[in-house]
Order: C-alpha cells, then structure tokens, then sequence
C-alpha cells in the first residue's frame, strides 16, 4: 500500500538499525514523547531491535493519560444527570475514574455515547434539541483545531444545548516539566509530528536553546522512529542541540497557521494538572470567555467531587520515563487491560497498554 | 444548571464485587476477546459443565444412535441490518453453517428465531427472510423449525435473529480445538477484515466511502474439501469472526497448550481494507471475518490442503501465515514487517460492538 509499505521495509529497517548501531559510542536515554510512537516502537518490536546502550523511554504524550481523574469524575457526575448525553471518544470510557469509568456509568444507564469527531456530537445537539450535549473534550494540540472548530459552530448555529468539557493540553510545556526536573535522565527528544503538523516546530527551538538537547520532529511509522532514534543519537553523538525535522512530507516550521488560529480563537492557556504528575503551568487549554455558554464546567455545577487515586499505580513515573511499565509490581497481575488501576494500561496510546498487549512482560 | 447532587445510579453496585467481576455486563462482554471468554468461562460454563460443552469449540459433537451429529446455535444482532455484501439474514445462515463446517460437520438442518420490534418495516422482515431463504438453498439446507416473538417499541433494535444448526460428522473427522501440534503450519483462506470494515462502512456515525464488502459467505465446501485433503492431518478449523484471528489463534493455543507464530507479512490483507484499517486505527488480526477460516495442519500435509484452498472459490487467497510452536504455550508471537516481534494478545475490550 503506497504511503505505507514504504515506511515498513525490511531491508530499509536494517540498514537503519545498522547506522544506529555504528554511530553509538556510549549509553543515551531518549524519550519518544508521543503515546503513538510508543506503539510503534512496541508494535513493530523496534524497541528490542536498537542496541542495548540505547534506552528510549515513554513520554506523556498519551491524553487519555493525562486527563486528570476529577475531570474524569466531573465527567461521569455529568453524564448521570438526567437529560445529558456524554459523548466522548472511545479511549476515554474505560479509564478508572475514582469509584468507576464511564463505561460501567453507561452500563448502569447514563447516555454515554462514543464519537469519533467532535463534529459528531455537534450533529447530536442538533438532533436532539430537548437533550444537553457534553462532548468530552480532550487531546493535545492535534485534536484541539476539530474541538475548537466545533464549539465555534455550537455558537453560530445557536446550539445552546452543545457544550465541552474541556481538558486540553500542550506538549512544549510537558517537554519543559521533564528537562527541569531534579535527576532528569533523558538527554533528547523525538518530538511528536502530528502536533508538529499542526504547531509547527519553532516552539521547540527555546526549548532545545535552554536546555542543549537535540529534539527531532518524528513520524509514526516504524522507519520515522528509526530515522528520528538515528538522528538524535547522531546528534548526541556529535555533541549538537537544536531542532531537526525528520517528518518533513507532513511538518513545517510554522505549521498549520488556520488550526492555530481557530485554537486561539476559542482556547486560552491555563495551569492544568496532568494525571500522575501534577500541575504543569500554562500547560492547557481552557475555552475563553466569550464561550462561556459552551463550557460544561461552568454548565454543569458538580458538588466537591472526593478524588481517591490507586495508591498502587505508579502512572506518574511511567509518564515521566522514569520507569517502564514492567518496572510496576501490578503490570500485568492487579493491573490488566480488563482491570486497569490506572489510565496508560487503557488507552490505545498508553505506555503500559502498549506493554502489555504486545507482550512486553517481564 | 445543577439539580443538587449529582445522580449516580450505579454507585451502590461498586464495592464489594470482586476485582474479577464486572457488576452489570459491559458491551466488550459480547466482543468475543476476552471479557467473552471470562463471561463464558465463570458463567456459562460454570452452570453447564459438561463434557460436549468442556471443548468450547464452535459448536458440541454428540454420539446419537451410532452417528455422530454436530449441533450449533448463534445469535446475531449487526447493526445495521443490510451492509455491503449481505445482511442480518444471510450473516444468519452462514454463522451457523460455519460452525458447523468448524466442527467437520456436514450442515443437515436449521431452525431459526426472531425477535420482531414493533414497527419494523414489513418490507425489511420481507427481504431478510427471503436473503435467508436464498442463502439456505445455496448451501442445501433447509429452515425446518422456528419461532417468532414481537418486543414493544424501544425494547429491540428492529430484528434479532437466532439460528440452530445440526450436522453430521462423517467418520475418522475429530477435530478439536485442543488438537493442535508443534510444527503444525498455520493457514488462512483468504484476506481478513472484511466483514467488520465492511459493517462500520455503513454504521451511523462513521459512514464512509469504500468498496469494501462483507466477505459473509457459507464455509461447509470450502471445509469438506480441506477435510477431504488433510484428512487426518488436519488438527483444527475455525472460523475468526469476533475477535478475529488473533483471539482465535490465542484461544487455540491456550487449548492445545502450545506457542504460535506469525509472520504479519504473509497475512492476506486486500489494499482498501488495510487503507480503512489504517485510517481507523483497527488491526486486522482483531477486526471480524464471516467467510475465512483457520486450518491447523499437520507439516507434511500443508502444502496440499494450501493448494485445495487455493483452487476453491472461497480460498483463492489462502496463505501459510504461520506455525506451532512447543515453547511459550498459550502465547501467539508475530514477525512485524520490518523484522521485530511482539505478542499477539486476545482482543481486550471490545472493538466493534453488534457486528454480527
């Protein structure tokens, strides 16, 4: 299949392997941000194909991850009340909150609903006049143009029964919480492209500036990962920072300029919590004033939600590389796809889901 | 907005039903991964227990009066109703058919239920029937028996229909879930995916444009040839519909206590099936097939049975995707295109719900 296979070779993957494994003079931790490049990496066994000094660890990059559980929770709250329809994409529903997910919520009677767009939901609130729509909306910033285009036409068409919950974040802030932090191990980054395709890549360059580390924008297929994995080792290697584009047939250094500006049209930056990890500052979106109608959090007043997070889950250091998910003592026993304590073995972009599902015990 | 404190109905059903226990059934319950297996496994099989039921192959084979007759029983609920390549109705016969043929049997009978919403439009009964009708002669099976309910409005989706089947298994055939041997070659007859591709093309919500039709197709010829070739040879057949290939091949692994490995570039998988693949994020291991199935083979013989797959209409395709192995029992293992491995894992969750 043209656009594809080409980026499957066999005969391309070991030559790559191959310049990866010569260009290698010492140990180097690299941390692939995005949660769909860690399934690359696990899905095509990349991962046990790169030389042993060359460790890649798994970024935060995973939304569903990140969705901190009292939006979880306000999210379920709302989808009991009578009347509402909860949309959401699919990943979000099996998701621990405190006492249960959004699946079982659904199977208890709430209308909770699987879309695949924004737009979806959008059409739902059309439909059903008599209803309140929430669309759940979460993602970084490649899913935020879509989510932002959607409330922009909640209002024009005047559909006052559509609203967001919104849990937006950015990944340069997350990439800056990881390089500040105390006994950081990861000296370069594989950059995620298609928030890149929509951001561009000059947002990363002050980053890779302040911090002297090489972050290459990467694709998702498995000869992107081993064309980024080559080009910031032999970056390292060579001792050069700075931003490299790999991803160049879908990545510019500008970006998407029409997404951005329907980001900014509808979103503003704000402090968010990242599940696991804690507050990131002016690492999120939140909708603007002017939207006020279409925010389901200030639609829908939740009493004090009493937020109980696993205390065996250990999510927090699996988003932050700092450990692998066979490093956990539940992965794979309490903690399985059917019975997840926590979010990264649920959802399609998790690091413990990819784990798992692909065997990666221990 | 607020009404005072939030409405949680299902609060009271948490604690303290056991971690391994879902309170109320989910809808990966009917995926035909995992949560499937456990519901059988810790419900159904635990009321039934019996040694026809203990195989759980696609269907029971009993001993009745010296002959050896085979008796299968499905539920189908797709949504919607008519998807390209079939419907409700002819999805109905070939499930039956199929499991049947998966258990070596010849298709001698079928009874079959409907669960009738109010409202439905006469003319849809009409076509679904007549689509049965159609497919039970092609296959020369008669509809002998059936039964009819009618559901208040709201409390179906339309039509359910349910059929049972009985066949006969001719002499010298047992095959078994559990039979599978190391060395033994792993075959598919024809591309996969086609059937739940096919489905979501047209459901609503995610309607898109593609010549992807239902690969729904009666396998009982198909399965007397390779039956005929690989005689005793032949280990295993089954047909990977929920779940797909990849829960299936894990289901017969753990059964026959042996490994399994892939190798994903010799899968059959048609270009526009893996385009829409692609697109959805789905793996074509796991989406469902109603016109494929698995052989189990001995070495020696593979290469026979791969030819007679090839020259039946159904099995133009069929291809060796891989083989048994003694070590790692229970685990299915896959060589990725560029050369690395992974596990084949059962489908967790659900992936498509109501596709057949």
């Amino acid at each position: 299949m043209r656009f594809v296979d080409e980026y499957r070779s066999e005969p391309a993957a070991r030559k790559l392997l191959a310049a990866i494994a010569r260009s290698v003079s010492r140990p180097h931790t690299l941390m692939e941000v995005c949660g769909g490049q860690t399934h690359t990496l696990i899905q095509s066994g990349i991962d046990e194909l790169l030389p042993r000094s060359v460790s890649v660890v798994h970024g935060p990059g995973c939304p569903v991850c990140v969705t901190p559980l009292e939006m979880i929770d306000r999210a379920i709250a709302i989808a009991g009340r009578p009347g509402v329809v909860l949309t959401s994409f699919g990943d979000m529903l099996r998701v621990p909150g405190s006492r249960t997910d959004l699946l079982a919520a659904k199977a208890a009677g709430a209308d909770v609903r699987v879309v695949y767009s924004p737009l979806d939901a959008l059409k739902l609130a059309a439909a059903h006049p008599e209803r309140e729509v929430v669309f759940f909306g979460v993602g970084f910033e490649t899913t935020a143009p879509a989510n932002a285009m959607a409330v922009r036409l909640a209002r024009e068409r005047g559909l006052g029964n559509f609203s967001m919950l919104c849990s937006h974040v950015l990944v340069p802030p997350a990439i800056e919480a990881i390089l500040s932090a105390p006994g950081n191990q990861v000296e370069g980054f594989l950059a995620a492209g298609h928030v890149c395709a929509v951001m561009g890549y000059h947002e990363y360059e002050p980053l890779a500036e302040r911090h002297r580390v090489p972050i290459v924008v990467t694709g998702f297929e498995p000869l992107d990962l081993l064309e980024g994995i080559h080009r910031t080792l032999r970056a390292l290697e060579e001792g050069r920072h700075g931003v490299e584009n790999q991803y160049r047939r879908a990545v510019t250094r500008e970006g998407n300029v029409h997404a951005q500006r329907a980001i900014a049209e509808v979103f503003e930056v704000c402090d968010r919590p990242w599940r696991g990890i804690g507050v990131i500052p002016r690492s999120g979106l939140r909708l603007r004033e002017a939207f006020a109608a279409h925010d389901a959090e200030r639609r829908f007043e939740v009493a004090a939600l009493e937020v109980v997070e696993s205390d065996l889950c250990i999510a927090g250091e699996i988003l932050r590389g700092r450990k692998k998910p066979r490093e956990c003592e539940q992965f794979g026993t309490a903690c399985t796809p059917e019975h997840p304590l926590g979010a990264p073995m649920v959802s399609a972009e998790g690091a413990c889901a990819a784990y798992h599902r692909y065997g990666r015990g221990a | 907005m607020s009404d005072g404190e939030p409405r949680e109905p299902w609060a009271g059903l948490q604690c303290p039903v056991p971690r391994s226990a879902y309170p109320s059934v989910l809808l990966a319950h009917g995926g035909g991964g995992r949560l499937t297996q456990q519901l059988i496994e810790q419900v159904f099989l635990e009321a039934f227990r019996n040694p026809a039921l203990e195989p759980l192959h696609d269907g029971a084979v009993l001993e009745i009066a010296g002959a050896r007759v085979a008796i299968s029983t499905d539920s189908f609920v797709v949504r919607p109703l008519f998807f390209p390549g079939g419907d409700i109705g002819s999805l109905a016969v070939h499930g039956t058919v199929n499991d049947l043929a998966m258990c070596g049997a010849r298709p001698v009978a079928l009874a079959a239920g409907f669960i009738l919403e109010e409202g439905l439009p006469m003319a849809d009964l009409t076509r679904i029937v007549s689509s049965m009708r159609v497919a039970a002669e092609a296959v020369g099976v008669p509809i002998v028996t059936g039964d009819t309910k009618v559901v208040d409005r709201g409390k179906g989706d339309g039509v359910f229909v349910h059929t049972t089947g009985i066949g006969l298994v001719p002499p010298g055939i047992d095959l078994s879930p559990r039979a599978a041997r190391p060395g033994d070659a792993v075959l598919l007859s024809g591309s996969l995916a086609e059937h739940g591709i096919a489905v979501l093309s047209v459901r609503e919500g995610l309607e898109f444009e593609t010549s992807v039709v239902s690969d729904s197709a009666p396998l009982h010829d198909l399965a007397a040839r390779i039956l005929e070739v690989g005689g005793t040879a032949l280990r295993v057949l089954r047909d990977p519909t929920r779940g797909g290939v990849a829960s299936a091949l894990n289901e017969i692994a753990a059964q026959s206590g042996v490994g399994m490995r892939l190798d994903e570039a010799s899968v059959p998988v048609r270009e526009e099936v893996r385009g829409a693949c692609e697109i959805l994020g789905f793996d074509p291991l796991y989406v469902a097939n109603e016109g494929k199935c698995l052989a189990i083979v001995a070495p020696s013989a593979a290469s026979a049975v791969l030819r007679a797959m090839r020259e039946h209409p159904l099995g133009r395709d069929a291809a060796i995707v891989g083989t048994v192995l003694s070590e790692h029992p229970g685990r299915v293992f896959l060589r990725s295109r560029v050369g690395g491995t992974r596990v084949v894992d059962m489908l967790s969750g659900e992936q498509l719900p109501r596709i057949c």
